[in-house]
């Protein structure tokens, strides 16, 4: 099943890219193109974020192990679209101009979190395959809790950005505080309890 | 005021536009389109602020809007606003007055006549805009009342009905919405009262019947769909002051200096112009500075920003 499924999924994860790629070739992005390109990879990097987040609890709900198998892959789509999204911020929005970049990073708040969360990525990223997994041991999984400080800095960064109370950022925190919950202890116990009975 | 000095023939609008300006020109009327009922009077077709920059194509004026009483999408207007009604339409102008008045839309239409303004528009959010409105300036629609001794401000208010505009339904925003002008600012003669765009009747989206603009401010202090007038004491709230007081002062002008708490204004992007356009540098009062910086000698632009 895995070996149909994970190309499968591959490949749909980068349907996002495509559609992009199709409407920057064929000039298809309406009024402001950059921003509809930042938009875009922004949102899905967020998407792809909160999918990598939703596979521990989904395996711990359904009590199939597969889940996880997906985990590393969804999180590194994050890290492609969100880097996707950094390059267009800095080369197509700002053309390279450090100075303007700088200045925002450090004094504006939505775009120092969002920074932060790319930087965050880093580390995940490098110790994303097998080898470092045995390497690093009990250390791996402590690392790799950033994920969930990631969550959270672009669930924020989604929500500073926006000009006032919109659903959208606002799904996403509920979201993210439905994951978050699920990988609290007492949950845990609770599911734990339940199919124990 | 010099608000002749450039010629309309400096700008490249788009071929439609640039037709309908000569044909108005050469025939000094109109004729043959939803427009012709309406009293615009041409001579004002020689003026124009607008010379470095293009003129932003129909489509995009048109579809791109923030309009939050039909969505907080910048399609949404333009899909919502279909079925807006628009006939009857009563602007009452009340408030520290002598005279109050209540006066049909195609009564003001009649009364004043429109004329055309290429103006730049510039939204907080950093892009911008170059607008052929038609419309006539405030103080003409406002000399028609006397206001007390008392009356300070301005305050306009647009209309509420969340059953033709499902924005509303949401509190995304204190509605109806509110926006004031200091009496100055709403009697200079760059501030008009809009009826139309691009020699063509004003879509619903972009604010319909009657919408204000003031070009050296921020796109939002522009209120659409204007139901009242208001002569007041005090310097009115308006509905983004409600919001969020730290980000959005009354004032709201154009200001390359004073960056929005949460990003720059220093620069902004230009609607409909490709992905690999860079930004252009935002100029104070929008480029309007000449005519309007008079208004606020004196006054410290960051603390009332």
């Amino acid at each position: 099943m895995i070996r149909i499924f994970k190309p499968t999924i591959f490949v749909l994860c980068l349907v996002p890219f495509i559609i992009i790629a199709y409407q920057i070739l064929f000039n298809k992005l309406g009024a402001e193109p950059v921003k509809q390109v930042t938009h875009h990879t922004g949102e899905w990097t967020l998407r792809f974020i909160l999918l990598s987040l939703a596979m521990t609890p989904l395996k711990n709900i359904t009590k199939i192990l597969a889940w996880i198998k997906y985990r590393r892959m969804l999180g590194l789509f994050a890290f492609f679209y969100g880097t996707l999204h950094l390059l267009t911020y800095i080369g197509l929005d700002y053309q390279f101009n450090l100075d303007p970049i700088i200045d925002d990073v450090l004094n504006k708040k939505f775009i120092f979190i969002g920074f932060a969360a790319w930087i965050l990525m880093l580390p995940l990223v490098v110790t994303s395959n097998q080898k470092m997994v045995l390497i690093l041991k009990q250390n791996w999984k402590k690392i790799h809790r950033l994920s969930y400080l990631i969550g959270i800095f672009a669930v924020l960064h989604f929500i500073w950005l926006s000009k006032t109370i919109f659903f959208e950022p606002l799904i996403y925190l509920i979201i993210l505080i439905t994951l978050l919950t699920l990988r609290l202890d007492f949950i845990k116990f609770l599911l734990k309890k339940k199919s124990v009975t | 005021m010099k608000l002749n000095k450039f010629k309309s023939s400096e700008i490249t609008p788009e071929n439609f536009y640039i037709n309908r300006r000569q044909f108005l020109k050469e025939m000094g009327i109109i004729t043959g389109t939803a427009f012709a009922s309406q009293n615009i009077i041409t001579s004002a077709l020689s003026y124009t602020p607008e010379t470095e920059r293009k003129i932003t194509p129909y489509k995009f004026a048109t579809t791109y809007n923030n309009y939050y009483e039909f969505g907080t999408s910048k399609s949404d207007p333009h899909k919502n606003s279909k079925d807006f009604i628009t006939k009857p339409w009563d602007i009452k102008i009340d408030g520290e007055v002598e005279n109050e008045i209540t006066l049909s839309v195609e009564e003001i239409k009649n009364m004043i006549p429109s004329e055309e303004r290429i103006y730049r528009f510039r939204c907080v959010e950093g892009w911008s805009m170059v607008v052929p409105w038609l419309g006539f300036p405030l103080n003409k629609l406002l000399n028609k009342v006397k206001p007390t001794s008392k009356a300070k401000f301005v305050k306009f208010t647009s209309v509420y009905d969340p059953d033709q505009m499902k924005g509303q339904r949401f509190p995304v925003l204190n509605w109806p919405y509110k926006e004031g002008l200091r009496i100055d600012e709403a009697m200079h003669p760059l501030t008009i009262m809009v009826t139309g765009l691009y020699g063509k009747e004003l879509p619903n989206q972009n604010g319909a019947p009657l919408r204000l603009i003031v070009p050296w401010k921020y796109g939002f202090k522009s209120a659409k769909a204007i139901v009242n007038i208001k002569f007041v004491e005090k310097m009115p709230i308006s509905s983004w002051m409600n919001a969020s007081p730290k980000e959005y002062g009354f004032y709201s002008n154009v200001n390359p200096n004073v960056s929005h708490p949460r990003w720059s204004q220093a620069t902004e992007r230009v609607i409909g112009e490709n992905i690999y356009s860079p930004r252009i540098k935002t100029v104070i009062f929008n480029g309007y500075g000449d005519e309007v910086a008079g208004l606020y000698d004196g006054m410290d632009l960051r603390k009332n920003f």
